[in-house]
């Protein structure tokens, strides 16, 4: 059978201007170059201006990119932040033209890069989902058909004409993704969209998706950080690094290999961790500090261990609000730790504040994990730091008993128990 | 050599595939010019009443302005219903051009996050403005009792010239929207140009008052054809249509709304990557 998706010598460049002060063009300064162009020209008039002007630059965000897909195939496309999945995405969406080579498509193709697109604050969520129905490409009549089931999965009965501004966020997330559901493509193509909403409707939707995919045979073309997500939608997965397909295969493999990349590129840090010039803050240096106060790589559970960060600063910075959050290898929030739910004001002072986040006791389950780093002042976020650091965690005496729970019983945390045994009557 | 493929994806696109789509997401055409209407008057405490005041307001200022104190011809017709007369399309293209122009930046997140014809953002904002339009024109109909004028048969011309209106309105609407998607000094252009252009057609005055010799180049401004036409067609022959002009206007909307419509399309592609 010939594959549904057939993509060949995918290329997309763009031209990078720099010294650009403003996000888009102004003609201040079309007019400005083209007169100095001009200039250029009659003063020297046989000099022919052969070398590239040195403000902009082109960039590939993909290239040469070739995969087939089949009828039915659920596809993860993985990689770090700027390796082009949403550039192909984009592509294969048909929002933006492709500079080289060429894809071709059998069947309707829903794209969902947003939840919500086009919903209008101001509108009701009856006329939202008409709307945003459309957008995504149904027809009214289909949309009439599907109402009810809409607002069934979305659980907004009551809520129907009230302007979605003052939906809750959840409210809003449910009724966006109600719509998406209920597309019928031959071809589903979704972007981190599930990045949003509790994680019970995460669940929801990928069930629900899930189903349509395999009882109807339907493609899936599913773009995200998630690998949880990923591992449990996909069937197979492209693995992206700077523009180009690095390995496609089984989605296990696929996603082994990616995160054996990410594992090796953390490992060799030199230099300041960050910097933010238009605060003159510089994040100098992270450590993991174990029970005795050593830097290490791993803690173990049920010991006491610190997360350690130097920054330095030119002049100093009242109230910080400071954010680390662990994260399991598959993107599974574990928590958050943030210096204003324990009411400690940081303040960093010049030249420089270390500021240490300790954990009396540890009760990761032995494994992988990310942490990222958030520092805030006020309204401004001078640094975020998503999966900047790994973090290890290893078998300990955490129950004080020599035993752990066993690998195949999963969890994410341990946590203390009390057993105890009455006789009944 | 489409093997059965629905859908090739390649650099320059195919133009024949673009107008297929344009009438494959008509709906969509329709919903967000119906979201446009919708939203407009929500939370305002008048609501629609808002399309009926300005153009009144505005009447009645140029009726006291030009007719009253400066005292400019109005050939035996009542000077507010001639002033209302060319306000109505021109209202029409000034609404239309200050919303077109914005509205692919107002919907730039639907540009980058779905695919659909770009045209029909712009088209959507000139429909609009038509709804507005239609309700002014009602309150023509008011002030053309209120003073007992009674419109001829000419008055069957009148969708002639709301059509080269329309073309006027949405080529330069098109224009606009391309352009400030890429130069956002448009923005500050375009309300510029929508003062400037109300004194500079007859909307205020009757264009009989241009001298013959600039009277040529007077009617390059398309939108002097319009408003006559509209003068003729609603008060009869006290407004005779200068043709010659009335046929250079005409022309010269046409290259323009063509011209934008190659414009649009050139630019259409990379809409998602510089926005």
């Amino acid at each position: 059978m010939s594959p549904v998706i057939r993509v060949e010598n995918l290329g997309k460049k763009y031209t990078l201007r720099h010294q650009q002060r403003d996000q888009y063009t102004a003609m201040r300064d079309v007019i400005t170059d083209g007169i100095k162009a001009f200039a250029r020209k009659l003063i020297h008039p046989f000099q022919v201006s052969t070398e590239p002007s040195p403000t902009s630059e082109d960039f590939w965000a993909l290239k040469d990119v070739s995969f087939d897909v089949s009828q039915g195939d659920r596809i993860g496309i993985i990689g770090r932040n700027g390796a082009g999945k949403s550039t192909l995405l984009k592509i294969l969406s048909r929002i933006t033209e492709p500079t080289t080579g060429c894809v071709r498509i059998k069947g309707r193709v829903a794209s969902l890069l947003e939840v919500g697109t086009g919903f209008h604050p101001e509108l009701t969520g009856r006329e939202n989902i008409f709307l945003n129905g459309a957008i995504l490409g149904m027809g009214r009549a289909e949309i009439r058909k599907k109402f009810d089931e809409i607002v069934d999965f979305a659980e907004i009965e009551k809520f129907l004409d009230t302007p979605v501004k003052r939906y809750s966020s959840g409210m809003y997330v449910r009724l966006a993704f109600a719509v998406a559901a209920h597309l019928e493509p031959e071809i589903l193509i979704v972007d981190e969209v599930l990045a949003v909403g509790d994680s019970q409707f995460q669940k929801k939707c990928l069930g629900k998706m899930e189903d349509v995919s395999a009882k109807d045979g339907r493609t899936v073309l599913f773009v995200s950080h998630n690998m949880g997500a990923v591992r449990n939608l996909c069937t197979s997965a492209i693995l992206l690094a700077d523009g180009r397909t690095i390995s496609k295969g089984k989605v296990d493999c696929t996603i082994e290999g990616y995160l054996q990349t990410i594992w090796l590129e953390s490992a060799e840090t030199n230099g300041p961790l960050a910097v933010n010039n238009s605060f003159g803050i510089v994040l100098d240096s992270f450590h993991i500090l174990n029970a005795n106060g050593m830097p290490t790589v791993a803690l173990e559970s049920g010991k006491r261990g610190s997360f350690q960060f130097c920054l330095s600063c030119q002049i100093p910075y009242e109230h910080c609000l400071v954010s680390i959050t662990v994260d399991t290898i598959d993107d599974v929030r574990v928590f958050a730790l943030h210096n204003a739910v324990s009411g400690f004001d940081v303040a960093l002072r010049p030249p420089g504040t270390i500021i240490r986040c300790t954990i009396p006791c540890v009760s990761l389950v032995p494994g992988r994990y990310r942490i990222n780093f958030k520092l805030r002042i006020s309204e401004d976020v001078i640094f975020f730091l998503p999966r900047a650091f790994e973090l290890q965690v290893e078998d300990g005496d955490f129950f004080g008993t020599g035993r752990m729970p066993e690998n195949s019983w999963g969890g994410l945390v341990l946590v203390e128990q009390d057993w105890s045994t009455f006789p009944f009557k | 050599m489409s093997d059965g493929y629905d859908l090739i994806i390649e650099p320059g696109g195919g133009i024949r595939r673009y107008w297929r789509d344009l009438w494959k997401y008509r709906e969509l055409f329709f919903f967000l010019a119906w979201r446009d209407i919708l939203v407009r008057y929500k939370q305002t405490a008048i609501g629609i009443a808002w399309s009926v005041i300005r153009p009144l307001l505005t009447m009645v200022v140029f009726s006291i302005v030009f007719g009253a104190l400066a005292g400019l011809p109005s050939n035996g017709v009542p000077y507010p219903i001639m002033v209302y007369a060319a306000m109505l399309p021109w209202q029409f293209f000034a609404n239309s051009l200050s919303e077109s122009s914005n509205s692919l930046i107002d919907n730039a997140n639907l540009l980058t996050k779905v695919y659909f014809p770009r045209l029909i953002v712009p088209a959507g904002s000139v429909i609009v403005s038509l709804v507005d339009f239609f309700i002014s024109m009602v309150i023509l109909f008011g002030i053309m009792a209120w003073y007992r004028y009674l419109p001829d048969i000419r008055m069957l011309l009148l969708p002639f010239f709301l059509v080269l209106a329309f073309l006027a309105s949405f080529g330069a609407g098109l224009w606009l929207s391309a352009l400030n998607v890429k130069y956002r000094d448009f923005r500050y252009v375009v309300p510029f140009l929508v003062q400037f252009g109300l004194y500079i057609s007859p909307v205020g005055f009757s264009s009989a008052i241009v001298p013959e010799k600039w009277r040529m180049i007077y009617f390059l401004n398309p939108m002097v054809g319009v408003i006559d036409g509209f003068r003729w067609a609603i008060l009869g022959d006290a407004f005779p249509v200068y043709w010659p002009g009335l046929a250079l206007s005409a022309c010269f909307t046409l290259l323009l709304f063509v011209g934008g419509l190659f414009y649009f399309r050139n630019m259409e592609r990379s809409f998602a990557d510089v926005i």
